[in-house]
């Protein structure tokens, strides 16, 4: 039999004595649940047709909807899940890839929730920063090998300095693409980033001519479609980012389904209108580091030496050897996005099984370019899935310099992790070009919830900062001590540079 | 393995015009601030202590047992030669328990050697992280050029008459009285840690320990007694010696003004404070500390960032002194010129007349 | 005076306008006791136009030189001198219904239980009015002129 049964995974439950039949329910869900039948007065629901994204529950102005997961049960089966069952019918139905939106959402451990900080006490004031100074202030950039003073007339500073990016808080938004989402939610990252004193990225899209005002906050990127790539492109921006790989889908290019292909994509992306973007996998120009060098060095004479360039790379097994490539490339930041990181559109196999968690990368990665006494030749810029300023501290402590978030700005926004950005229908505004829907996300509003992300996570940060009695951003940079491993193995363990809980210094 | 927390006393003196005294004015003082320690560990360094044999790496060193003492003797015998070796002379009578043995070296090295390494110093330096690593039950307490350590478990005073301070004579002098948080039973693990003629004696505690660390492992120094002192020790070699940076840019550097302080100052100050930061981020010393440090030159006391522990200073004449408490100094002078408080991450420079630095 | 302004370019349509001002100028002031329980069913004082995707709330815009002012018969409809607004007093107001034809903007409606006339009257005595306060995203704005 060809028919077999519905992979939906949400029911909707409605308190039938708290809904007014407003209808708003029915007017805004974009995957047409919710109808009203006016001849018995009541709003039916089509559960198969749910994808969880919340949007009704949070619109209905008496909260009688709840949004629940549950399906048509299978016997259990650890290894044949329903989503395995599910996967297996929708292929054989349609011969396809599977594709999803958002990180890896598989149980491999996640490091952050397995070490723990540490805090001074008694031998060691903690500091408390909300009354005195606490140092967030990060620059991006090559750092020069040494500082030369002429002390011949009055000291000055002999050494150039290569050009940095000053961020006041080490948290910037990753790069998602102006097509992956809505132009209101690319504003509102533009602003937040300008207001807050951070940077945003362009993602493979390029940068709309609307958002050019925002380039000295801006980091454009250059990913293998090359898409709105101009010399003007180039020098709008404060640094210039090569995207070889992301996270999310190590191996393969971006997708921007036709679909979502507007006026304003074709335009800002120079293709045609309702044409699929596809990125290459390669960089056709990238074979090998000899050729990124090159390009590192294109782009550097283009913007006459001003601006930091740097590179993105996915974190696969050999994150570090290839890393220290890329340093020696003349690379002045490198971007590690680990397995977890988010994406628009991506075949659910590759998302799910290809890279590793960005936890141990960061680890191995600043280990290597120290152990090769190169460290300070390129700034560590890690992605993929930080969920809370916790994650960003122990980041920072394995030995990045910042941190770049992508879904957490999202969810921040409004997004509920849904997964289904690559249908071009986002409920909240945010992964889509439907003007029916971008309405939804008011920039003014968007830009204060991001700009309230940052504050509080900063805040947070300097709190955990003081507690371990250190005021200054740079001293727990690659503090390794503060660390401690929770439940992890000897080769973890090793593989983090960090101890295991009980060990003193 | 040592671990150095806690409240301590600190104390520097030193006579600018290279003028040499005894060292009984560094055991009074120290003693003077005894409530500041708990008996666990007590030191003093001294310059200008071997004027004959000034040219020779003086090697303070300790032994466990006389088999560590053969094969460091060995050890050094490969490399240098032995101007004179003997035991350092003690004072029986005193509340000191269980000293280890205690002998002094004074060392040339040899031809050979000097010729083909790339520095002698690093040579000397590289010599100490063998013997310290490799002979079980040896430690170098000190490896300067007409300087010395002395230190060992007792009060800071005793310490002073142990090792018979009072018959020494020299231009400057450090001491320090410990307050260890751990129980503490080695001599080695006592203040002032040292490195060729560097002494660091130190109250306070690292935050950012594990970022220096590792900043300093990039360059072949390996912190193997995990104390703060090492540390500081270390950053003063590479920052000093290796890369000839004046003792203010130092301060800059290990106790970096805030970034609202720089944008304060003049251009030219500014990007030289802000290159600072830049380069030697992970050399800043986090976390509160009072230290003063001893070389050839002079000694240096500085505080941390925000001055979370105590450290005064005063002159008379050619004298400098330094001290975790004023009553040290009251101690041994009873009317100085001038007293004050130094401002966090600003160094008291003692230098002597005629040196470099 | 303060007015409300709509900013079309965030309006999404939800309605949720239309369903708090009806509960504010209902008997309960509740969301569910109005809608389920009063009769007469309470009306909004504002509207959700839309086509296509262009979609925007109006309401009486408490016009300076107001045609249904000149157009009452008995001189019901008045400007309140306090806040500026247009206020139709409903024990003078014998339901002619020629304030709702001169209106430009069709934002007066018929009134449901009497035969008076119904539109926005700024939320007289609330701090905000409710449009304004229930807005998803933000689109009405209290400003001032």
């Amino acid at each position: 039999m060809v028919k077999s049964t519905p992979p939906f995974g949400f029911t909707i439950d409605r308190d039938d004595e708290k809904c007014i039949r407003c209808q708003a329910c029915v007017r805004m869900c974009s995957n047409d649940v919710h109808a009203y039948d006016a001849e018995k007065d009541v709003i039916v629901s089509d559960s198969t047709k749910c994808v969880g994204c919340h949007f009704c529950e949070a619109i209905c102005p008496t909260s009688s909807l709840t949004v629940e997961r549950t399906q048509s049960q299978y016997r259990e089966n650890f290894n044949w899940t329903a989503e395995v069952i599910n996967d297996i019918k929708s292929q054989a139905g349609s011969g396809g890839v599977i594709l999803t939106g958002m990180g890896c959402d598989k149980p491999y451990t996640n490091y952050w929730d397995r070490i723990v900080l540490n805090a001074s006490q008694v031998t060691n004031p903690s500091i408390d920063p909300l009354r005195e100074p606490m140092e967030l202030r990060t620059f991006i950039g090559r750092k020069p090998d040494r500082v030369e003073i002429d002390s011949s007339g009055e000291p000055k500073l002999a050494t150039e300095i290569s050009p940095q990016l000053e961020l006041e808080t080490p948290i910037m938004f990753s790069a998602m693409s102006y097509g992956s989402i809505s132009y209101n939610a690319s504003l509102a990252l533009a602003r937040a980033a300008s207001d807050f004193g951070t940077f945003w990225n362009t993602g493979e899209g390029g940068l709309h001519k609307d958002f050019y005002k925002y380039g000295p906050r801006t980091i454009v990127q250059v990913a293998s479609g090359r898409f709105g790539v101009t010399r003007e492109y180039l020098n709008t921006g404060a640094a210039i980012e090569i995207k070889v790989g992301q996270g999310a889908k190590p191996g393969i290019g971006g997708h921007l389904p036709g679909e979502k292909v507007t006026e304003s994509i074709s335009e800002t992306r120079m293709i045609p209108i309702g044409t699929d973007a596809l990125s290459p996998a390669p960089h056709h120009d990238i074979y090998s580091i000899e050729d990124l060098r090159q390009l590192i060095y294109a782009l550097k004479e283009a913007t006459r030496y001003k601006k930091p360039v740097g590179v993105k790379i996915a974190a696969v097994h050999n994150v570090a050897p290839i890393s220290s490539g890329i340093v020696r490339a003349g690379a002045d930041f490198i971007v590690i996005d680990g397995v977890r990181g988010g994406t628009g559109a991506a075949p659910k196999v590759i998302r799910d099984n290809v890279g590793i968690p960005i936890e141990i990368a960061a680890a191995v990665v600043d280990s290597r370019l120290r152990e090769e006494g190169i460290r300070n030749q390129a700034s560590l810029i890690v992605a993929g899935g930080f969920r809370r300023s916790s994650d960003v501290v122990k980041a920072i402590a394995l030995g990045a310099d910042a941190v770049y978030i992508a879904t957490s700005a999202l969810v921040a926004m409004g997004c509920t992790i849904c997964q289904k950005c690559y249908t071009g229908k986002c409920n909240w505004g945010i992964a889509t070009q439907d003007p029916y829907l971008t309405k939804r996300l008011n920039p003014e509003i968007a830009t204060r919830r991001l700009k309230n992300l940052l504050r509080a996570w900063s805040l947070e940060i300097k709190e955990m900062m003081g507690g371990m009695g250190i005021n200054a951003i740079e001293s727990l940079r690659g503090n390794r001590e503060q660390l401690r491993g929770v439940g992890l193995s000897e080769v973890e363990l090793e593989m983090l540079g960090i101890k295991h809980v009980g060990e003193a210094w | 393995m040592e671990v150095d927390r806690g409240g301590c006393s600190l104390f520097g003196v030193m006579d600018e015009s290279g003028k040499r005294f005894s060292g009984a004015q560094a055991t009074s003082a120290i003693a003077k601030m005894q409530d500041r320690e708990n008996g666990l560990g007590g030191g003093f360094a001294g310059y200008g202590i071997y004027p004959r044999f000034k040219n020779c790496y003086a090697f303070h060193l300790l032994y466990d047992n006389e088999k560590a003492e053969e094969s460091t003797e060995r050890c050094l015998e490969e490399n240098y030669s032995i101007e004179k070796a003997e035991p350092i002379p003690t004072r029986k009578k005193t509340t000191i328990e269980n000293p280890p043995l205690l002998w002094r070296y004074f060392l040339t090295v040899k031809e050979t050697k000097a010729n083909s390494e790339p520095g002698q110093e690093d040579f000397v330096v590289s010599t100490v992280m063998k013997i310290n690593g490799e002979i079980d039950g040896a430690f170098v307490i000190s490896s300067g050029k007409n300087m010395g350590i002395f230190k060992g478990v007792g009060f800071a005073g005793e310490i002073g008459k142990f090792f018979r301070l009072e018959e020494y004579k020299g231009y400057a002098w450090t001491a320090h009285g410990r307050f260890p948080t751990n129980t503490v039973g080695w001599w080695g693990g006592a203040h002032p840690f040292g490195l060729l003629d560097w002494s660091v004696v130190h109250n306070g505690e690292i935050s950012s320990y594990g970022t220096n660390k590792r900043y300093l492992e990039n360059f072949g120094y390996r912190c193997a007694l995990f104390t703060d002192t090492e540390v500081i020790t270390y950053l003063f070699d590479l920052l000093a010696r290796k890369y000839g940076f004046g003792f203010d840019v130092i301060g800059r550097i290990l106790a970096a003004p805030f970034w609202d302080e720089i944008e304060r100052l003049p251009e030219s100050q500014r990007e030289i404070c802000k290159a600072l930061r830049l380069a030697y981020g992970s050399a800043l010393v986090n976390g509160p500390f009072a230290t003063i440090v001893g070389h050839t030159g002079g000694i240096v006391g500085i505080n941390d960032r925000i001055k979370l522990r105590p450290l005064v200073a005063a002159r008379k004449g050619s004298m400098l002194y330094m001290s975790s408490e004023e009553s040290g100094i009251r101690e041994v002078c009873q009317s100085p010129d001038k007293v004050w408080m130094p401002e966090a991450g600003e160094p008291v420079v003692g230098r002597l007349e005629g040196a470099h630095g | 005076m303060k007015k409300i302004r709509i900013r079309e370019q965030y309006c999404m349509g939800c309605r949720l306008c239309e369903i708090y001002c009806a509960v504010q100028h209902s008997k309960s002031k509740d969301l569910v006791k109005a809608y389920r329980g009063e009769y007469p069913k309470p009306v909004p004082r504002i509207l959700v136009e839309e086509k296509d995707y262009l979609s925007f709330a109006i309401q009486c815009r408490h016009c300076d030189d107001a045609p249904c002012i000149r157009a009452c018969i008995t001189g019901a409809m008045r400007r309140d001198p306090k806040t500026g607004a247009v206020l139709c007093d409903e024990d003078k107001c014998v339901g002619c219904w020629m304030c709702i034809m001169m209106c430009p903007f069709g934002v007066i409606g018929r009134g449901r239980e009497k035969k008076v006339i119904s539109k926005c009257d700024m939320c007289i005595g609330a701090e905000e009015p409710a449009c304004v306060k229930h807005c998803p995203n933000e689109a009405l704005v209290l400003e001032d002129e």
